[in-house]
């Protein structure tokens, strides 16, 4: 266990004091990953606060944030560890009249390790919090690479032997889902999945990371998002994008919501334009 | 019953609903509840969420197993053992509780709803037990809509026009709670395993196609982009790997760096992958259409992995229907019934005849099929004893590149009455295709490498 909170108001309390307000099942998850030490596997559609999850776990215990950023083709050198090969090289010019064994003990020492995120996070000594972002782009060997790290909390390096954590790290892997992430690792992980918070949760957010919008503006916002959400998009609105409207209706000077405001910003919320010819319809725009 | 049997059976019931949890699973949820106790049942159903289950489409059978062995009550609701409210008065305070979105309140309600109107048979004889339905029947929430709309005072404005839908979506979730009641007084009753067994609903890459019901249709249709995308992105992984041939020079040096200039491992061209054009022949007659339906949006939702996507549709005639599956992907839900409507696919009587459509395409559309061409024929072969004009067919199919028959029947109810199935597979390759699971793992072989 990584022992950061006491009980599962505290982990809610936390959070929002970091601007990250948790639905019930974000705080107990989190309290949970916490305290049986297991890695949380978030997933949920783009837009939610998946990493800012990690972020505000991080700033609310005072945890240094060592992130791996997952694309296609990222491998063990870029996310494990890679030899500095040049180093070596220089090491093995510089000690010219060196006998064999002392160059080959010497080249392979932890001078010569580069350490990447992972294991950056396994050999810290201070409290950690590990995010490995948008797994599912990463290739399927590589899962193979992190089932070492998250299981049992260290790295083998052939070299020099098995470096385990002194620290657990409080891990996070998040998904979106574009690729099944194999059973294997799903196991060794916690697993939430963040949706779409309730309207209510969606309104503190609003008024929270939106200072200074009018309530009943708020509240009205959030039903026309809920409302969106309801239909058959292509793209639903996410949290982020709730937000940036709030934001453009309060540059836009709006007291409350009428057919011409939400028509022309429309766009900030809905990215195609099918999508915008449906909400039009459904939400009677042209109705004079 | 102690708590670690409980959670056990609790772990059999969801595995017997196709949730993998193992040993381990079950250690990390007991350690889950010995953390958080059972004070806060949301909290307790969240932690053995995030212990059980290890995917987003399972959560839904999850809640109602978790429902049925963690009932919120045992026996007749608290507040029904002191009052037996009329059916007007149950109503008046349903009208409160949902204008107002007073969700324990609703609870409450319902669990008076379904022991004041659900139960039926005599008490203690084995076929008594409590029905949503009966209840639903009874207490008609869907009608006190005019009643809770007026009840909620909505100031006028924009946000007028959404009440309505929101009032519905309201009364859909008393719904939810009347069934989740009823389940579990029948549990009660019964049996919590059994009833799980039965009353549990699959998750819905597993829905039967032919026996999905309305929302269950609905619940099918949100996952197709998401499967959409999943395919494409395991195909594009597969034709990387695939990559053999040509080397490319500038990233094999590039790469050699790392080795001292030692080009160790060879990096190959990339190949531009061959894009099928495929044909879609669906039947779109009674319950064979939402199997077709689901498809077609499958395929349009693919049309970057194909150079081309020509779906056409029959029930006794063929029509060609490509341009209403493009237009429509704004909205999925009405697709069957504007290809009813907008194509001419029913000449006769309206009952399928594989036959007669097979000529039409033959006669109309010869020379849609070609060398390049993949075809995906959609039914469940089930002919009217009409005949089935095997030749016509492989005569059509003879050029394309591949074709397939994708039979939305159990394999074992083939040929079975009027179904030709066996006669077809013997022109075309034919597979059983149940669930969106198998319809996934069948399109990703469509598309060579």
């Amino acid at each position: 266990m990584t022992g950061f909170f006491t009980s599962v108001d505290e982990v809610a309390a936390r959070l929002a004091d970091a601007g990250y307000l948790a639905s019930n099942a974000v705080a107990t998850t989190v309290f949970l990953a916490d305290r049986l030490g297991k890695p949380l596997l978030v997933e949920g559609p783009a837009g939610v606060g998946k990493t800012e999850l990690a972020k505000a776990v991080a700033q609310v215990t005072g945890s240094r944030l060592v992130r791996l950023q997952c694309y296609e083709g990222v491998d063990e050198s870029r996310a494990l560890y890679e030899w500095n090969h040049a180093k070596q090289l220089l090491r093995i010019t510089a000690g010219r009249d060196e006998t064999w064994d002392q160059a080959r003990t010497d080249i392979f020492s932890e001078e010569f390790l580069l350490a990447r995120p992972l294991l950056t996070a396994i050999r810290g000594d201070e409290p950690t919090v590990l995010l490995i972002d948008e797994t599912d782009k990463a290739d399927v060997e590589v899962e193979g690479l992190l089932l070492e790290v998250l299981g049992d909390f260290q790295v083998t390096v052939p070299e020099l032997g098995t470096i385990t954590a002194t620290q657990r790290p409080f891990a996070v892997l998040t998904s979106n889902a574009t690729r099944e992430l194999s059973e294997a690792l799903r196991r060794r992980c916690l697993f939430l999945h963040i949706d779409f918070p309730d309207e209510d949760l969606e309104k503190r957010i609003v008024l929270a990371r939106v200072p200074g919008i009018d309530e009943t503006l708020a509240t009205s916002i959030v039903r026309v998002i809920n409302a969106l959400r309801a239909m058959e998009l292509r793209k639903s609105p996410s949290v982020a994008e709730t937000i940036d409207w709030a934001r453009t209706l309060l540059e836009l000077g709006a007291e409350s919501l009428n057919e011409e405001l939400v028509r022309d910003s429309l766009g900030v919320i809905l990215k195609h334009q099918e999508d915008m010819v449906k909400a039009g319809q459904r939400l009677e725009l042209d109705k004079l | 019953m102690s708590v670690s049997d409980r959670l056990t059976e609790f772990v059999q019931a969801l595995r017997a609903k196709g949730i993998q949890a193992g040993p381990g699973e079950t250690i990390d949820a007991a350690a889950a509840l010995e953390v958080l106790g059972f004070d806060d049942r949301e909290r307790t159903r969240e932690g053995l969420a995030a212990c059980l289950i290890r995917r987003d489409g399972q959560r839904a059978v999850f809640d109602s197993t978790f429902d049925l062995f963690f009932p919120l009550g045992v026996g007749i609701p608290e507040q029904a053992r002191h009052e037996q409210p009329t059916l007007d008065e149950l109503n008046d305070r349903l009208v409160a509780a949902l204008a107002f979105d007073d969700e324990e309140q609703l609870l409450q309600l319902a669990g008076l709803a379904v022991d004041a109107f659900g139960q039926y048979g005599q008490g203690g004889s084995g076929s008594s037990g409590y029905s949503a339905h009966q209840t639903l029947d009874r207490v008609q929430p869907q009608t006190l809509l005019v009643r809770i709309l007026a009840a909620m005072q909505a100031q006028a404005g924009f946000t007028e026009r959404l009440d309505r839908d929101e009032v519905r979506r309201r009364i859909e979730r008393f719904r939810e709670l009347v069934r989740g009641e009823a389940l579990r007084r029948v549990a009660e009753l019964r049996g919590r395993e059994r009833l799980a067994r039965t009353a549990v609903p699959p998750t819905p890459d597993q829905l039967d196609f032919l026996q999905a019901g309305r929302t269950q249709v609905a619940e099918m249709r949100r996952m197709v982009q998401p499967l959409a995308r999943k395919l494409a992105t395991r195909l594009a992984a597969r034709r990387r790997r695939a990559a053999r041939g040509q080397i490319d020079l500038r990233r094999t040096l590039r790469r050699s760096l790392s080795t001292g200039g030692v080009p160790m491992t060879p990096v190959f061209r990339r190949h531009r992958p061959g894009r099928p054009e495929i044909v879609l022949l669906c039947d779109m007659s009674g319950s064979v259409a939402s199997f077709a339906n689901f498809t077609m949006l499958l395929v349009q939702a693919l049309r970057d992995q194909f150079s081309k996507v020509r779906v056409f549709a029959f029930v006794d005639g063929m029509d060609e229907v490509t341009h209403l599956v493009t237009n429509g992907v704004a909205d999925p839900a009405a697709l069957g019934a504007r290809i009813l409507s907008e194509a001419s696919i029913i000449r006769w009587d309206g009952h399928s005849d594989y036959g007669r459509s097979i000529d039409e395409f033959a006669d109309r559309y010869p020379d849609v099929i070609g060398p390049k061409t993949s075809v995906v024929i959609l039914g469940d072969a089930r002919n009217n004893n009409g005949d089935p004009r095997l030749a016509v067919l492989a005569h059509i199919l003879a050029p394309a590149r591949r074709a397939f028959w994708l039979n939305p029947e159990r394999r074992d109810l083939w040929n079975t009455d009027d179904s030709a199935a066996h006669d077809y597979a013997q022109v075309v390759e034919m597979h059983e295709c149940r669930n969106a699971r198998q319809l996934g793992v069948l399109v990703s072989r469509l598309i060579p490498v």
